[in-house]
């Protein structure tokens, strides 16, 4: 059984964002209905309890190589998520688990590929930065920082050309905003008016360096909007609802021929940057005070406010578990995959031979 | 049949698929309204408007980061980089996305699409802007790479990229631009993969890419005169590589000789030494010869980049001392 979700009560928990002024937040309109409530809160749960089992079998050493959790970040991949229709496009970073999970790709799938497996997505030749699965509208999850923001303009590029109504989203770290890539793509975005939100999941650190070190202004995605033509918008990124109203709002208006939008979400990574990384240059009194408002707390606490029973959100916490458990033992039992996928799929005939 | 010269030919080549194929799109800087800073686009954005012929800002990642993202979902774009020096400024979009997404994703993605480039010296424009770089493009899995020497070439290699499912880099010579050939009417569809014998000889196989197939031909006739038959091929593919016909030339010939535009270390006549040393060794008379551009950036001033990139004459006397060794 995976380890029961954290749960704060009420009272223990902030009313938003440590170290925001919430005047700076923007704050979509609309509200979301219980239907939807329900199915945030499953995203949340779902994506909590699969990094907390992916970390637990690095530390049984069943994932190999680096991988990069989303564990207190879970509500930007979940607002998103439950707002994108199944056309729209997903372009992930290494960070992707969690996006991934949120377009309704198989958790077995996943799991699969973080143990090498030939049950993986990818059969294993991928691995966890490189997740995708076309078929869900994940695109693919990226690993060199920048480069997928200009690929996810591509897609908006071909949507816009075809007249269908697609939106490209493009998440990525606070760090990403100091890459050339970002501003490329930034422009020309805004410069065709494409249909592709970019999501900034501001969570303080570039990798093991606070941002605001490296940085020249305050807000490193929302403060360059106005370079290009777009708007300043900062979202409570930790808070569910906020993330899909807004979600809902710009992936409306950019399917609707209105554009790009750049949307920076404030939230915190509960964990280091990656599988090697304890995170421990981080404040004692930063990760306390952010733990005082954790996404899936804060959304139960809501659930439970609005009236929703006790034991309906534990049937959802316990299914959640369950998948998890399923994923799990399902990759464990897969074979390794075999050197007949080696030679397999570098070109569109199937094959990789180079000469003749 | 028409007189075309190899810069009209590139235009003939991609108007010939965009007429074809609604999907293919031209993407690049100043290649819409200007025609191509070097004039190899012109007159498509006028035929098939600027919804299909794209201007673009200097953003060589957007632009290749554009024609992926578009490949990937239904497009099949073809996308310039205007020198191929400037691949540097956007390797990582070709090298670790293009390159390597179908084999990443098992096959879950098809990247149908095209970069043609400028490449190439001659043209006095220094180190920046006159670099070959195919064999920067062969060393990388996922890659196919081609380099028409001839006017016609041109028009069948860049229909057989385009309606190729894999990203193709197209390496076209900044030095043959202004170079005529007669070209065929009608449509026209080569094949990647395919190296072509230029000139049948017996003594020796001469292997050359681009600007420097006129060279060796060039050479040819002068060592003719001598009593040397040399057989010219023209590599044309370097991914796929040809080395059936390669290797059946050098093995009959007993000699080979590449000319490289590329500075020495690893250009692409490496490999396909490697390859001959490994596969037709017993049939060989002679040390395999690599003549190629030292290994310093080109310099720019006509004396200085004359003196380093394989000339008619340092052809002539390495393959006449090769051949009376």
């Amino acid at each position: 059984m995976s380890a029961p979700p954290t749960d704060r009560a009420a009272a223990e928990l902030r009313s938003g964002p440590p170290g925001v002024d919430p005047a700076l937040l923007y704050r979509p309109p609309g509200t979301v209905d219980r239907p939807t409530a329900l199915a945030l809160y499953r995203q949340l749960t779902r994506m909590r309890q699969f990094e907390k089992r992916a970390y637990d079998l690095f530390l049984q050493n069943l994932v190999k190589g680096t991988s990069h959790l989303s564990l207190g970040m879970e509500a930007v991949a979940a607002g998103f998520g439950e707002a994108m229709h199944p056309e729209d496009y997903t372009f992930a970073t290494y960070r992707g688990h969690a996006h991934t999970l949120a377009r309704g790709t198989s958790m077995t799938g996943v799991m699969g590929e973080l143990l090498g497996r030939d049950n993986g997505l990818l059969h294993g030749k991928g691995g966890s930065m490189h997740l995708t699965d076309v078929g869900n509208g994940v695109m693919g999850s990226y690993a060199i920082v920048g480069a997928h923001l200009a690929i996810a303009l591509g897609a908006g590029w071909s949507a816009q050309y075809r007249g269908e109504p697609r939106v490209a989203v493009a998440f990525f770290g606070d760090g990403t905003t100091n890459i050339g890539a970002f501003h490329e793509a930034l422009n020309l975005a805004a410069v065709w008016k494409l249909p592709v939100v970019f999501v900034c999941e501001n969570n303080l650190y570039m990798e093991y360096t606070p941002i605001g070190d490296v940085t020249a202004v305050d807000r490193p995605a929302a403060d360059r909007a106005a370079s290009y033509g777009l708007e300043h918008i900062l979202i409570d990124g930790n808070d569910a609802d906020a993330v899909y109203l807004t979600a809902m709002q710009f992936l409306d208006r950019a399917r609707t021929g209105g554009g790009p939008a750049l949307i920076e979400a404030q939230t915190y990574r509960s964990g280091g940057h990656s599988r090697a990384d304890p995170g421990k240059y981080k404040g004692v009194e930063e990760a306390a005070a952010w733990a005082q408002y954790d996404p899936t707390d804060v959304y139960r606490a809501r659930l439970r406010q609005a009236g929703v029973a006790d034991e309906e959100i534990v049937a959802i916490d316990a299914e959640a578990a369950h998948e998890v458990d399923v994923a799990t033992e399902a990759a464990k039992a897969a074979p390794p995959p075999g050197p007949d996928r080696l030679m397999t799929n570098v070109w569109a005939d199937g094959g990789a031979a180079w000469r003749n | 049949m028409a007189q075309l010269s190899y810069r009209e030919a590139v235009s003939r080549g991609i108007a010939q698929e965009m007429a074809r194929d609604g999907r293919v799109m031209l993407i690049g800087e100043d290649i819409g309204g200007a025609g191509g800073v070097f004039k190899t686009t012109g007159g498509l954005s006028e035929q098939f408007g600027r919804t299909r012929v794209v201007d673009t800002p200097i953003s060589e990642q957007a632009i290749l980061g554009a024609a992926m993202g578009a490949a990937m979902t239904g497009l099949r774009p073809i996308a310039e980089i205007m020198f191929a020096d400037f691949f540097a400024v956007c390797w990582d979009i070709v090298v670790n996305e293009i390159a390597k997404m179908r084999y990443m994703t098992n096959g879950q993605v098809t990247m149908p699409l095209v970069i043609k480039s400028g490449n190439g010296g001659s043209l006095r424009m220094g180190a920046q802007h006159s670099q070959s770089v195919e064999n920067w493009a062969m060393a990388v899995p996922g890659l196919k790479v081609v380099t028409p020497s001839t006017p016609l070439d041109v028009v069948g290699l860049m229909a057989a990229a385009v309606r190729c499912d894999d990203p193709v880099l197209f390496f076209e010579h900044k030095g043959l631009y202004a170079s005529k050939g007669e070209v065929p009417d009608g449509e026209i569809v080569d094949e990647l993969g395919k190296a072509a014998i230029r000139r049948p000889g017996k003594d020796a196989t001469v292997l050359a890419l681009g600007l420097m197939v006129g060279r060796a031909l060039d050479a040819a006739e002068e060592l003719a005169r001598e009593g040397i038959d040399v057989e010219v091929i023209d590599v044309r593919s370097l991914v796929p590589l040809d080395t059936q016909t390669l290797l059946t030339s050098i093995s009959r010939t007993g000699r080979l000789f590449t000319v490289e535009e590329n500075p020495r270390l690893l250009g692409w006549g490496a490999e396909i030494a490697s390859i001959a040393a490994d596969e037709c060794f017993w049939d060989l008379d002679m040390p395999i010869r690599r003549i190629t551009t030292p290994h310093i950036p080109l310099p720019s001033a006509d004396s200085l980049e004359d003196a380093v990139l394989p000339s008619v004459d340092r052809i002539v006397q390495d393959v006449r001392k090769g051949v009376y060794l």
